[in-house]
């Protein structure tokens, strides 16, 4: 404290600041602050191009091999050798897509339940107990599904397989229950609460009065929905759903648990497969070779590249929505 | 009496009540403009009655908003609702046709009888009853989407698919619009102004064609310009509408409403509850009222 | 289009006003469609908390058994005996150390986005497009980014660069919600702060921060949770240690709950089974506790700020 600042009141003197030795002081501080601030995000956006540096350096023995034809032959078999990653990620475009087919109309459904057709209280349980999915550790959802899930599958694949065996998809049942389709079901379960809890959110920006005037005019809950909520937040839904897939598309323990380790692509979702995350995570810990160490690491890139670019569609899809898959269950 | 060859005021002065230079008024009506609606007050009590409401009581949890209201509409009038403002006319307003449903806490007693039917009877359908009960609120709030879809959008709804571009057009040309807009149908309903927003509101109601339409202070965030306009429209949807009508501007009721109901504030119990006070013809309500609480609400002293 | 019959809107007898109050027209059609809406998506999120506790009551039915005092408390003996305290105890470091990184950088990253960018400028859209993009790597990648970044130069996996893994994991997290909880504090204080001659710095470090301390809090709990279920980082960049011994050297090998989920499931003995549901009720219990928690502080926060 300056021994120079004197508080003066009223009409006494014209100072009635502290001195100006601590405002110069001060503006470091201002300085620092911002330095430190800027620095950080900084960071933020250097660690993201230091991730696609570090994975393409160390993928380079592969890309130089490989080419771009590693994304469409799919021989994968390090002991023998490796072509392409095309079965894995056939795997990972399967599985999530068939996330995405049965997560998307269930969270929309979900997120509409909890904004629109529930009571206060219901809503306040409910919503944060589909949120809980979310917080479920993966590996958690893979050793569940393994020992749970698959066999459950095991049981349904036949039925499934009988009456819907004339779509090639549904061929004939796996021998254990691992499978592709099990994958998807898991993804199911943890996209889910993505959908749901964006969507719920989206609806309940929706204005009461826009509702009031709907409902004024004669129509139904669900005509209300139809008409007036559902289009005014279709982009925000769009982004949300997005985000589920860029979700499923990355997930590597749960999947490596319940999809067994076959890098071939079959026609039929009963069948077990592989997919690039859980691919990597079976095989990382282990490699045969150091292409193979290169070769994951290029799958990895693909993997990251895509993940990146969903991110950015998410956002630019969402318009002027604000969605984010940052979706702690609202710290404040 | 007014003597109107020495009243130096202009209209204006005249609508708004205030008092002529130089006098001194001792008595306790109102100036009334010359622009009145026609009503035949003795014939009011035979036309038949829309609504029928006995002892009717809103509480919103613990609280009570509304008590004792008992009165009846008619049909093919314009009927006001006047009063200082939290006398409960909105709440009184929105209970006609379940509006105030989703509100939690809402309860009502007594009985809101619409053609002899309980409006809150167990076999009473809410979006029936709302399709018969229109609603125009406060504060326009046109959909996000064109004037034509705004317009046509309840009435695909309910299946009126033929002549869908007709009755889109005459609901627009009975509230006053269509000559604004027939042009640019697709444009989107949000580029109105304020007054066509609710004039817009006002022909997606009516395109349906209800039996009631219900009016919340529909132009108490319009410029004048604009009221004048939707005051226009009372006098020619009501050949064809029941019509009740909410407003805080009581010069307003004088001027469209047949007759006038007048809310305010019973502060004889422990809170402040609001209750009906008088309700009659409005001829009657603005010269001759009966309670001295009336009386003194037109005549400007409180509200 | 065409002028056919003009229509009269108002007693064309669409429907008859006095008759009963039941639907008229096809109002009954229109409400099986809306009742069958309803019944469905109530029956969707029934489905959804069904599944969470099914899940919930699996793990916890399963890991009883093996659950015990004793469990959380002894260090693991080899494949088949043990508890998990080791375990424990090297996920608490290696989330406290990722949070070591990712809390100060987060709340950092917030107060740039919220005190020093102007909302719509072209680099807060950037930082926070950054921001989504690092959240939405898979963890895995996370795992093989430090796996080049630390691992390979350091000749070995570690705890650490599990940590700073997991900091990555956390960073994006922590930096929202630093973002929304700085947005809360009101702009009255800061007005009030500026006009009172404070130095900006200072506004931050004593009246802004202090406000905004409790969701912070509550985001960082909530990371440190998400961090320490995570497993795919750790596979990778901390796979390789004793499992029994207890480190606290975070540049070597620490073992963590969810590796000792993943290298344990497949044995065959009974009671190694039995230990790793034990193990995953003990995370999944953590996890979810804290995530209760989180909202509990949450909802008493709201209520004392009157909202």
């Amino acid at each position: 404290m300056s021994s120079r600042a004197r508080l003066t009141l009223g009409q006494r003197g014209s100072r009635t600041r502290t001195a100006s030795r601590p405002r110069a002081a001060g503006k470091v501080g201002d300085r620092v602050l911002f330095g430190l601030c800027a620095l950080a995000g900084l960071l933020v956006v250097l660690t993201l191009a230091d991730v696609i540096y570090q994975l393409a350096n160390n993928a380079s023995p592969a890309i130089h091999r490989f080419g771009l034809g590693f994304l469409v032959h799919t021989t994968w078999k390090p002991n023998f050798s490796i072509e392409g990653a095309g079965a894995l990620i056939y795997g990972t475009a399967v599985s999530s897509l068939l996330a995405l087919v049965l997560a998307t109309p269930l969270g929309i459904a979900i997120g509409l339940y909890l904004s629109m057709m529930s009571p206060r209280r219901v809503r306040g349980v409910v919503g944060p107990l589909v949120e809980m999915l979310a917080a479920v550790p993966s590996i958690i959802y893979g050793f569940w599904g393994l020992v749970v899930l698959v066999p459950f599958i095991y049981h349904l694949e036949p039925g499934l397989h009988s009456a819907l065996g004339f779509i090639p998809l549904f061929g004939p049942p796996s021998t254990t229950g691992i499978s592709l389709f099990t994958a998807g079901i898991v993804l199911t379960v943890m996209i889910l609460p993505i959908i749901s809890a964006l969507s719920r959110d989206l609806f309940l920006t929706i204005p009461a009065e826009l509702k009031d005037g709907a409902e004024a005019l004669g129509a139904t809950r669900w005509e209300v929905i139809r008409g007036i909520i559902l289009p005014s937040t279709a982009s925000g839904v769009g982004a949300a759903v997005v985000l589920g897939l860029g979700r499923a598309l990355g997930e590597a323990i749960a999947v490596s648990f319940v999809i067994g380790d076959v890098t071939q692509i079959h026609k039929s979702l009963f069948e077990a497969a592989s997919t690039v995350p859980a691919e990597i995570a079976t095989q990382f810990p282990s490699p045969v070779n150091p292409m193979q160490t290169a070769a994951m690491f290029y799958a990895g890139l693909v993997l990251v590249v895509i993940a990146m670019l969903t991110s950015l569609a998410a956002r630019m899809i969402a318009g002027r929505f604000d969605v984010s898959a940052a979706m702690m269950g609202k710290v404040v | 009496m007014t003597d109107w060859d020495r009243d130096s005021r202009t209209a204006s002065q005249i609508i708004r009540g205030e008092q002529p230079a130089g006098r001194v008024r001792l008595r306790t009506e109102p100036v009334l403009p010359v622009i009145r609606p026609e009503v035949n007050g003795s014939a009011t009590e035979s036309r038949p009655a829309v609504f029928d409401i006995r002892d009717m009581a809103v509480y919103y949890g613990s609280k009570r908003a509304l008590v004792g209201t008992s009165l009846k509409i008619y049909r093919h009038l314009v009927t006001a609702v006047i009063g200082p403002s939290g006398c409960g006319k909105s709440t009184f307003i929105r209970s006609l046709n379940r509006m105030n449903d989703s509100i939690p806490g809402f309860r009502l007693e007594g009985n809101v009888l619409y053609h002899g039917h309980d409006v809150y009877g167990g076999r009473a359908n809410r979006v029936e009853v709302r399709r018969r009960i229109g609603m125009v609120f406060q504060k326009p709030n046109p959909f996000p989407k064109s004037i034509y879809d705004n317009v046509a959008w309840a009435a695909r709804n309910l299946g009126m698919k033929r002549q869908l571009d007709e009755r889109v057009e005459e609901a627009l040309r009975q509230a006053a619009l269509w000559e604004e807009v027939k042009d640019r149908l697709k444009d989107s309903a949000l580029g109105l102004s304020g007054g066509q927003q609710q004039r817009l509101c006002i022909a997606r109601a009516i395109a349906i064609e209800p039996d009631v339409l219900l009016l919340d202070e529909p132009a108490s965030a319009l410029d004048p310009v604009s009221t004048a306009a939707i005051e226009a429209l009372m006098h020619n949807l009501k050949s064809r509408f029941t019509i009740v009508i909410v407003t805080h501007n009581m010069q307003q009721a004088a001027r469209v409403a047949d007759r006038t109901a007048f809310f305010s504030l019973d502060s004889t119990g422990a809170d402040r509850t609001g209750t009906l006070i008088e309700y009659g013809d409005t001829e009657t309500i603005f010269r001759g009222a009966k309670d001295p609480r009336t009386r003194d609400y037109v005549a400007g002293r409180f509200g | 289009m065409s002028a056919s019959t003009p229509i009269t809107l108002g007693e064309s007898g669409l429907f008859d006003p006095t008759a009963p109050l039941t639907p008229s027209g096809n109002l009954r059609r229109r409400t099986v469609v809306d009742r069958l809406v309803r019944v469905s998506a109530t029956a969707a999120a029934l489905a959804a908390v069904a599944v969470l506790f099914i899940v919930v009551f699996d793990v916890a039915r399963r890991g009883a058994s093996a659950l015990s005092l004793g469990f959380v408390v002894h260090n693991s003996q080899g494949l088949a005996g043990g508890g998990i305290a080791n375990d424990l105890l090297g996920t608490l470091e290696i989330a406290v150390a990722g949070a070591v990184i990712a809390v100060p950088l987060g709340i950092l990253t917030g107060l740039y986005l919220t005190e020093f960018a102007g909302a719509r400028s072209r680099t807060a859209r950037i930082l926070k497009l950054a921001l989504d993009m690092m959240q939405g790597i898979p963890t895995i990648v996370v795992g093989l980014f430090i796996y080049g970044l630390i691992v390979i130069p350091l000749h070995k996996e570690s705890g650490f660069a599990g940590a700073v893994a997991l900091s990555i994991v956390m960073l994006p997290l922590m930096a929202r919600a630093s973002q929304e909880v700085l947005l809360l504090v009101p702009g009255s204080l800061r007005e009030a702060a500026d006009a009172l001659g404070v130095n900006r710095w200072r506004t931050v470090l004593t009246v802004i921060l202090p406000a905004a301390v409790g969701g912070i809090v509550t985001g960082a709990i909530l990371a440190i949770a998400r961090a320490a279920g995570e497993t795919a980082p750790l596979l990778i960049c901390d796979s390789i240690f004793n499992p029994t011994a207890t480190s606290f050297n975070l540049f070597g090998g620490v073992p963590s709950v969810p590796m000792f989920i993943y290298q344990s499931y497949d044995l065959p003995l009974a009671q190694a089974v039995d230990r790793v549901w034990a193990a995953a009720l003990v995370l999944m219990g953590f996890i979810l506790l804290a995530n209760i928690g989180a909202r509990v502080m949450l909802a008493r926060s709201r209520a004392k700020m009157g909202r």
